[in-house]
């Protein structure tokens, strides 16, 4: 008989340690994970029309505007609101940036120290705009765990940069396991220290896609509750002609 | 010889209205005295404490480096050169390597650029041994404007994020060991002194550079590839440029205190001649020539320059004197206002040529300014002018 109850404890064990190896096997690599969420946050074009809402230590001011994106190389922002900004333009070409304000009507190239300033006085630096937002091809990634996060079950990736040159040396993200979507991310200085936190608060299917349509990105290194960024609409693969991407197109 | 002893008895018989002129171009000229004065004690005040402190015998710059483009800053460092390390090591030469950065004081978003300097250096009158052995992990050094700025104090901590040599993030909180107390903004506002080595590794830069300052009378070794020499001439061009334009903007207060003089001046020469027109007749009428009569007129006027120098020695030679010893003091809020270094105060410098110069310039003027009523004699008739009547 207490042969017998150890023969099943045994077998129950066995069970339960294989049900855990094929769970692992089930779980995709690191790789096919970035893979994933690349594929979800970098389509060809759109054109989004977004909020920024600026929490600071003493008050809250929005900012509407609207982007034309082509890949990761090229993007087009026109601030719409407060009146204040209203035609304030921005022009990204693959790592140049310039900035267009109507009431000195003159372009600004942003560049050197520059970059480094906050875009409107939000947690995200000129640089942060600037990331190349590839995770594969920046990051060597680690599955270190799963974790519930915003109610949905995630992946949790370690990122350690490949290359000495990308901006954070370390990051972590929380991964929606099904959808592919980053719900949580951090971004580590070279030291460790905390340097930049992104959540998530809604996500969106559009056009076969998870687009992360609500979101707050918080400079942990100064006060306030960070940057909320609300997508008010979004077109998907829709047709921009070239002359939106030129330095002309800021002018206008 | 009876002209001038002639003008001076007239100019001296005048009385309380000689005196009076006399005063006036006094206050234009020892204000002249003392103004170029105290523009030349602070050039040479702030060519002293600008070369000790900061630009020491000129320095080298690795190429591409502009002080004024901060685009250029994250680019700007590269391995001392071999002829420049040899100064360094000999103390003869100090190494600078500069990094921006962002600093959090209090919650709030600075920008500053982070300086690195060896503590034990002895090239320039800077007080980097402050950054040796505080037993901090990261040590700096800030000046005192700095420091109320950012709302920092020695002992604080402040978390500091830069992007090393090849573009990556990092973030350390560095220790405050010392606020140093400077009258050199250029060393102070938005910068933060760290040992070079220590920043060197901060920011992946080993032995690296971004200018190398040769101590004070150390001739420049030459053209080095890679580096361009700054002269003194040029460092302090700038500070002197700017010392002349607000010697320029001065020079419109004694423009104006010699203009009120000269008008007076100008006024009590038409007045004299009205007046003395019957005296003037009768003078042609006994043979004085009209060349006589005018340069007599114009040398009582020009007389009042003498005067005025004699008149100034008296009350200006004790006054400046008391100056040039005693300087021209300033709060260091006042002395921040000017927009460059102040020491603890101005001490004038007044030269033989100054001095000369200014005596001349009043003199010449004056003679002008007489010369130009008295031409009015040039066409009087003597018939007329014994009638009383100016023609």
């Amino acid at each position: 008989m207490r042969k017998t109850a150890l023969g099943i404890i045994l077998l129950l064990l066995a069970a339960g340690a294989a049900a855990a190896l094929a769970a692992r096997a089930q779980a995709p690599s690191a790789e096919t994970i970035l893979d994933r969420v690349d594929r979800n946050a970098v389509p060809g074009t759109k054109i989004i029309v977004a909020e920024m809402t600026i929490h600071g230590r003493r008050d809250s001011r929005t900012i509407k505007a609207k982007s034309w994106i082509q890949g990761e190389e090229k993007a087009f922002t026109e601030y719409l609101d407060p009146p204040r900004e209203r035609g304030v333009k921005m022009l990204k070409l693959g790592d140049q940036l310039w900035t267009y304000s109507p009431d000195a009507d003159r372009t600004i190239a942003i560049s050197g120290h520059m970059l480094r300033q906050s875009v409107m006085g939000s947690d995200m630096s000129y640089e942060d705009m600037m990331e190349d937002s590839k995770l594969r091809q920046a990051y060597e990634a680690k599955v270190s765990g799963e974790e519930a996060c915003a109610g949905r079950p995630c992946w949790v990736l370690e990122m350690t940069a490949k290359a000495g040159e990308t901006a954070y040396p370390a990051r972590k993200a929380w991964v929606d396991k099904e959808r592919y979507v980053v719900l949580k991310e951090e971004r580590y200085a070279k030291s460790g220290k905390l340097l930049k936190t992104l959540e998530v608060k809604s996500v969106v299917s559009k056009g076969g896609r998870w687009i992360q349509d609500r979101a707050v990105f918080r400079d942990v290194l100064k006060p306030g509750s960070g940057t909320e960024m609300v997508i008010l609409s979004i077109e998907l693969d829709p047709v921009i002609p070239d002359v939106v991407f030129s330095k002309a197109s800021l002018r206008k | 010889m009876i002209i001038p002893k002639l003008a001076l008895r007239n100019m001296l018989g005048a009385g309380i209205k000689t005196w009076l002129n006399a005063a006036v171009l006094s206050m234009a000229f020892v204000t002249i005295i003392g103004a170029q004065g105290l523009y030349r004690g602070w050039d040479a005040d702030i060519s002293r404490i600008m070369t000790a402190a900061e630009y020491g015998g000129g320095q080298y710059w690795v190429k591409g480096f502009d002080p004024y483009d901060p685009f250029t800053l994250q680019d700007a460092h590269a391995a001392v050169p071999p002829a420049l390390t040899e100064r360094v090591e000999a103390g003869k030469a100090t190494a600078l390597l500069y990094v921006p950065a962002t600093i959090y004081p209090g919650g709030r978003i600075r920008s500053v650029v982070l300086k690195g300097i060896e503590p034990g250096q002895k090239a320039l009158e800077f007080p980097s041994s402050a950054l040796a052995g505080s037993g901090a992990e990261l040590p700096a050094l800030i000046g005192n404007r700095m420091a109320k700025a950012a709302g920092l104090a020695k002992g604080d901590t402040v978390t500091a994020r830069w992007r090393d040599a090849r573009g990556s993030y990092d973030a350390r909180d560095l220790t405050i060991v010392e606020v140093m107390r400077t009258s050199v903004q250029s060393i102070d506002e938005g910068q933060i002194w760290m040992p070079l080595q220590t920043l060197r590794k901060m920011a992946g830069m080993p032995g690296e550079a971004t200018m190398v300052t040769l101590a004070k009378d150390i001739p420049a070794p030459g053209a080095i590839p890679g580096w361009d020499f700054k002269g003194l001439d040029l460092l302090l061009k700038d500070i002197r440029d700017l010392i002349a334009a607000k010697q320029i903007g001065g020079s419109i207060v004694y423009v104006i205190l010699m203009f009120l003089a000269m008008l007076a001046v100008f006024d009590t020469q038409l007045l004299s001649i009205w007046r003395r027109r019957k005296e003037i007749g009768t003078m042609m009428a006994m043979g004085v020539t009209r060349g006589r009569a005018v340069a007599l007129f114009t040398l009582e006027g020009g007389l009042n320059g003498v005067f005025a120098a004699l008149l100034g020695a008296v009350w200006g030679i004790p006054l400046l004197a008391y100056f040039a010893k005693h300087g021209m003091t300033f709060t260091s809020e006042q002395a921040d206002s000017f927009g460059m270094a102040v020491d603890k105060g101005i001490f004038p410098v007044y030269g033989a040529g100054l001095v000369l110069g200014t005596t001349f310039l009043v003199f010449a003027v004056t003679l002008i300014v007489s010369y130009l009523p008295a031409r009015k004699i040039s066409r009087l008739k003597a018939t007329d002018a014994l009638r009383g009547r100016m023609s």
